[in-house]
């Protein structure tokens, strides 16, 4: 059996000593020895390969399932499984189209998870303190960017040293942005503000590490900004896409990162001057307005000047004024006084008792008028005198009432009467009526014709 | 007896305390501000002057700053276990 076996491994060893198959990898695992396991296959055939911990880490890319690979190794056996393997010395991917396509399946995972979205990018610091530069200590790009950086605004750098290329550089350079993210801000090392992940151009291969996931997921999920700079204008990489920034080259993330400081002294400065300019003339500016108020501002005197004036002017006045007012009085007094004389009233008097006299009352008319009253009243009274009732009595006639008054004037009304009173010159008597009234009987002729004489004076 | 007035200088400590942990970016904006306020001719002349003692002040922080902005290379130095140990200066080739 063993005799077999070897010599079958040396028949295939010699017949098989360089090959270069073509095929796409899966069951790929790496073992803890560092060996990597695999199989190769193609629509018909597969062969188990093994990489051999040396040749697995000079590696340019990671193995993975499903890419397509052009190994070059050479066969052998395995006579404790009966089986025949490739050992692997080199490895490359099919060609470019293959690794673009996988690069772009790649791509459009990580956006559909959000991880390029265009929110997710921070804003740089303005002018950070300290900047984390992950990259080779030895390429060309530390040293660009320390150049620009000198150039532009030194500042404090920690380089974080990794492989860019080959076995481990993904995980190497994912281990240092972490790394830095996750240092303590008073740490022993001094956590930077700002990172930059570098790498120099080259082909599609020589940047594979910058496609990986867990470099991808690791720039993504850095709490310090990051900028990426891997490769030149024309390469992309995923980190690119995961990064807050992306610069072309490693002197634009220079240029990036840092303000130029110069021209923020410059700023500063004038800034400085124009506010010192400023401050001086809102002090200067105060001062004229201060002091073209203080000139208005009235002296203490001139305060009462206007009513001092006034105060003089009546006083000089008043005296004046009163003077004035004296020796009009005197002129008036003096005018009505002028008037006032004896003769005035004299004159009135005068005046008056021509007037009286003119009127010359006299009671002559009076008297006359007087005397001719007593005249016509004597003759009126001897007439009144003929004409009293008790005249006709001295000559024989009576007056004849009834008794107890009343003038009785004929016959019928005395024989009413019954009883009458006679009134004669010297007194009166009582009668009565006789022979019931009766005419008288025939009398002496003397005293009849007297009797009617009577009765006609009445 | 009165109480003493404000002490003008502990309240300045306190600024500059305060100004002492402004990033140079905000404290180049405040004093763009600053700027920009006296520049319009509105603020009080008392105002004025204590903007223009914190524009001083922020001048002279952001020109310390820029002059204390300089190039200090580290690398840092990795254990056996890949984690940082410490730095150590950098002299890029």
């Amino acid at each position: 059996m063993s005799e077999l076996s070897g010599a079958l491994k040396r028949q295939v060893e010699e017949a098989f000593g360089h090959v270069r198959v073509r095929g796409e990898i899966s069951g790929f695992k790496r073992h803890s020895s560092g060996h990597c396991y695999l199989t190769l296959k193609d629509d018909r055939a597969c062969i188990d390969g093994v990489i051999w911990k040396g040749q697995a880490a000079a590696m340019r890319f990671r193995p993975e399932d499903g890419i397509e690979v052009i190994a070059t190794g050479k066969l052998t056996t395995y006579p404790g499984r009966s089986k025949y393997q490739i050992v692997i010395e080199r490895m490359e991917l099919a060609g470019q189209g293959a690794l673009m396509a996988l690069l772009d399946q790649r791509r459009r995972m990580f956006a559909a998870e959000g991880l390029f979205d265009e929110e997710r990018k921070r804003p740089l610091p303005f002018m950070p303190r300290i900047i984390g530069v992950v990259t080779s200590p030895t390429g060309a790009v530390i040293r660009d960017i320390l150049h620009r950086l000198e150039d532009r605004c030194p500042t404090h750098v920690v380089l974080w040293p990794v492989a860019v290329q080959g076995e481990g550089a993904a995980q190497q350079v994912a281990r240092a942005v972490r790394g830095f993210g996750a240092m303590a801000p008073d740490g022993p090392v001094p956590r930077p503000d700002l990172l930059i992940v570098g790498r120099g151009g080259g082909s599609i291969e020589d940047l594979w590490a910058f496609n990986e996931e867990e470099v991808v997921r690791a720039i993504a999920e850095s709490p310090i900004p990051v900028i990426s700079a891997v490769g030149h204008e024309t390469d992309t990489t995923l980190a690119d896409f995961a990064a807050d920034r992306r610069a072309p080259t490693p002197t634009a993330a220079a240029e990036m990162a840092v303000p130029v400081r110069a021209d923020l002294a410059h700023h500063v400065r004038e800034l400085g001057a124009r506010a010192e300019r400023l401050a001086r003339r809102y002090r200067e500016r105060a001062g004229e307005r201060f002091e073209a108020v203080a000139e208005r501002f009235p002296a203490l005197d001139s305060l009462f000047a206007g009513q001092q004036q006034r105060l003089d002017d009546v006083a000089d006045r008043l005296p004046r004024a009163l003077g004035q007012r004296i020796a009009e009085a005197r002129g008036d007094l003096a005018h009505a006084a002028g008037a006032l004389r004896p003769s005035l009233l004299d004159r009135k008097l005068d005046r008056a008792r021509d007037r009286l006299e003119a009127i010359r009352l006299t009671d002559r008319p009076i008297r006359a008028r007087i005397a001719d009253g007593q005249v016509a009243l004597e003759r009126l009274w001897r007439i009144a005198e003929q004409l009293h009732p008790d005249k006709p009595l001295q000559r024989g006639y009576v007056r004849v009432e009834k008794r107890g008054g009343g003038v009785l004037t004929d016959a019928a009304t005395a024989r009413a009467a019954g009883l009458l009173t006679l009134h004669f010159a010297d007194g009166a008597l009582d009668a009565r009526v006789e022979n019931g009234g009766k005419a008288p009987a025939a009398k002496p002729r003397s005293d009849g014709e007297d009797a009617p004489r009577q009765q006609n004076l009445f | 007896m009165t109480l003493p007035p404000p002490e003008p200088k502990s309240l300045a400590m306190t600024d500059s305390a305060a100004l002492a942990d402004l990033s140079f970016e905000d404290a180049l904006k405040q004093l763009e501000t600053i700027v920009r306020q006296l520049e319009s001719g509105e603020v009080p002349l008392d105002e004025s002057i204590s903007l223009y003692a914190k524009g001083d002040a922020l001048k002279r922080l952001c020109e310390e700053r820029l002059n204390a902005a300089k190039a200090r290379i580290e690398k840092i130095s990795l254990g056996a276990d890949g984690a940082p140990r410490g730095t150590e200066p950098f002299n890029a080739g």
